[in-house]
């Protein structure tokens, strides 16, 4: 039964995408940005991370904890000084930035990592190679388990946080009516900070999945992004937070089913997926339509 | 309390505001009235801190508020609400509040829960507290615009034609619940209002603004009488 195998493959790798969606969706849902450098940023951690292996030697896992507050803080600045300026210009400024800090960012990890395509695999010992074997067709490594995992746990932290905490009910109202929002005492360029930085320390995480199950380069954030985007137009840009997971996952199973119909199609048949909902008439094209009326990426409460 | 002094608002080659007095003082109840284009709601937004003034100050229990933001005001102790209601739809009746309690109002856990649970009380909303606030019909939806405003904890409130579209009855309720409300927490209140009956059942004190200026100001029967006013509505007598 390869094809069991292959959908659990995809689910697994669903969770990746899932990760790097999850940030995408979130600065979406709360202030209408698209941030097209957000693979860059991922890659970004990714190479922060590199940087401490190369002067220290212990697990990935261990350089991602001060890698992670720092990009979080990267997060936080970057909305306060750029974002949130470009913000005020209408919908494309932003747009436009974050192409802009796109650009920045590959050229300046180019400019400071070279060329080469680097891997943290080798750093995470067996855990790259580790793997539950269910039968002879079918295993789960043990880093496509643990991604999954943490994807399902970034999901239902930020499901939390959005409908349990003061905060994060104050991120819905901005999210929903930003005016309104500020009259009943929400300051939103604080609620806007705080969802960028949540949404970059989500991204580092994806950029340390990326580390170790695959490699990067300095021009890896673009696939990383399209990768992102498509989950989330594949889980209905913004009509529900789990969506952006869900959509990654049916983006991995497609890859995953694509590549064993022929290897060549693995990349394509995802495409082909995201164009498929994105011209079915009750996928991602309906809320892309509805613009900004549409219900922001964030969870109801109580459901 | 609340003080607006010459302000001035400028729209291209309209003057809105044309230099407006006005003083809220604690407990307060005033009624705006006046023709629409009156710059009545401008005045509101410049109080409330959505709009910034051409020129003028608008001050809060002695300090200059005129450069603060909305968000800054509402934690100060100045609540609005709006004529058309605009609760946050996929939120909850009782979470819309909770925002208003913990952003606006600083209160936290317990007390922000029973600031809601009496304001709610209070508008007649309790039992609708778990339903999402897209489900309401559009009395619901003014009850929750006003309970999210005095979620927040305010010292003044801000009201924009919120009888607007009732019916006798719901505006009769209306009234009882601005008058309870007064009552016990000694809320001041501005209020713009078409429905001159029912606002005079609310308001101590009446302010009649004409073309961004207040044309008459005090004991709600003197201006009704006043000359300046009755030619505002309809037109200077023929002499």
């Amino acid at each position: 039964m390869n094809w069991v195998n292959d959908v659990i493959q995809g689910i697994l790798l669903g969770g990746y995408y899932g990760i790097i969606a999850c940030g995408l969706a979130l600065m979406f849902g709360v202030m209408r940005i698209i941030n097209l450098a957000h693979g860059d940023i991922a890659v970004l951690g990714a190479f922060l991370m590199y940087l401490l292996l190369q002067h220290w030697s212990v697990s990935p896992f261990i350089a991602l904890l001060p890698v992670l507050p720092t990009m979080i803080l990267f997060g936080y600045v970057l909305q306060r000084l750029v974002l949130q300026r470009s913000l005020r210009a209408g919908i494309l400024t932003p747009l436009l930035a974050t192409f802009g800090l796109s650009i920045v960012i590959q050229n300046a990890l180019e400019q400071s990592f070279g060329p080469d395509v680097q891997s943290l695999g080798g750093q995470a010992g067996s855990l790259v190679t580790a793997a539950w074997r269910i039968n002879s067709q079918i295993s789960i490594s043990a880093l496509g388990g643990l991604t999954f995992g943490a994807a399902v746990a970034v999901y239902a932290a930020l499901q939390l946080y959005l409908s349990r905490t003061p905060s994060g009910r104050q991120m819905r109202a901005s999210a929903e009516d930003p005016d309104t929002a500020e009259l009943v005492g929400i300051n939103s360029r604080a609620v806007y900070a705080r969802a960028t930085a949540i949404a970059i320390g989500i991204a580092t995480l994806g950029g340390l999945a990326l580390a170790l199950r695959s490699t990067f380069s300095s021009y890896s954030g673009p696939d990383q992004l399209i990768f992102a985007f498509e989950a989330v137009v594949i889980g209905g840009l913004g009509s529900s937070l789990w969506g952006a997971l869900l959509g990654g996952i049916v983006l991995g199973v497609a890859q995953t089913i694509g590549s064993q119909i022929n290897p060549e199609w693995s990349v394509l048949s995802g495409h082909i997926v995201f164009l498929l909902v994105l011209i079915s008439p009750r996928g991602g094209l309906l809320t892309l339509r509805s613009g900004r009326r549409a219900p922001a990426s964030l969870p109801q409460a109580g459901t | 309390m609340l003080a607006a002094a010459g302000v001035r608002k400028q729209f291209g080659a309209l003057a809105a505001l044309g230099g407006v007095d006005l003083d809220v003082g604690p407990g307060d109840a005033i009624g705006i009235v006046g023709p629409n284009g009156a710059g009545k709601t401008t005045l509101l937004n410049v109080l409330a801190g959505t709009m910034a003034p051409s020129g003028g100050t608008v001050s809060f229990r002695g300090a200059d508020v005129t450069r603060s933001s909305a968000a800054r005001r509402a934690r100060l102790g100045i609540a609005r609400a709006h004529q058309v209601p605009r609760p946050f739809g996929a939120m909850t009746v009782f979470e819309n509040c909770l925002v208003g309690a913990t952003a606006g109002g600083g209160l936290r856990r317990r007390a922000a829960y029973a600031r809601c649970l009496e304001v709610l009380e209070l508008c007649g909303l309790i039992e609708l507290a778990d339903r999402r606030a897209d489900s309401l019909g559009l009395l619901g939806r003014k009850r929750l615009e006003l309970a999210r405003a005095l979620a927040t904890d305010p010292v003044v409130l801000l009201l924009d034609e919120i009888g607007a579209g009732l019916t006798d009855a719901e505006a009769a309720e209306l009234v009882a619940m601005l008058k309870a409300l007064r009552g016990e927490q000694g809320l001041a209140v501005v209020w713009i209002e078409h429905i001159v009956h029912v606002l005079v059942q609310v308001v101590t004190r009446l302010v009649c603004m004409d073309a961004g200026r207040v044309i008459s100001d005090g004991e709600p029967a003197a201006v009704m009488r006043d000359a300046r006013v009755v030619d505002a509505y309809l037109g200077t007598a023929a002499a």
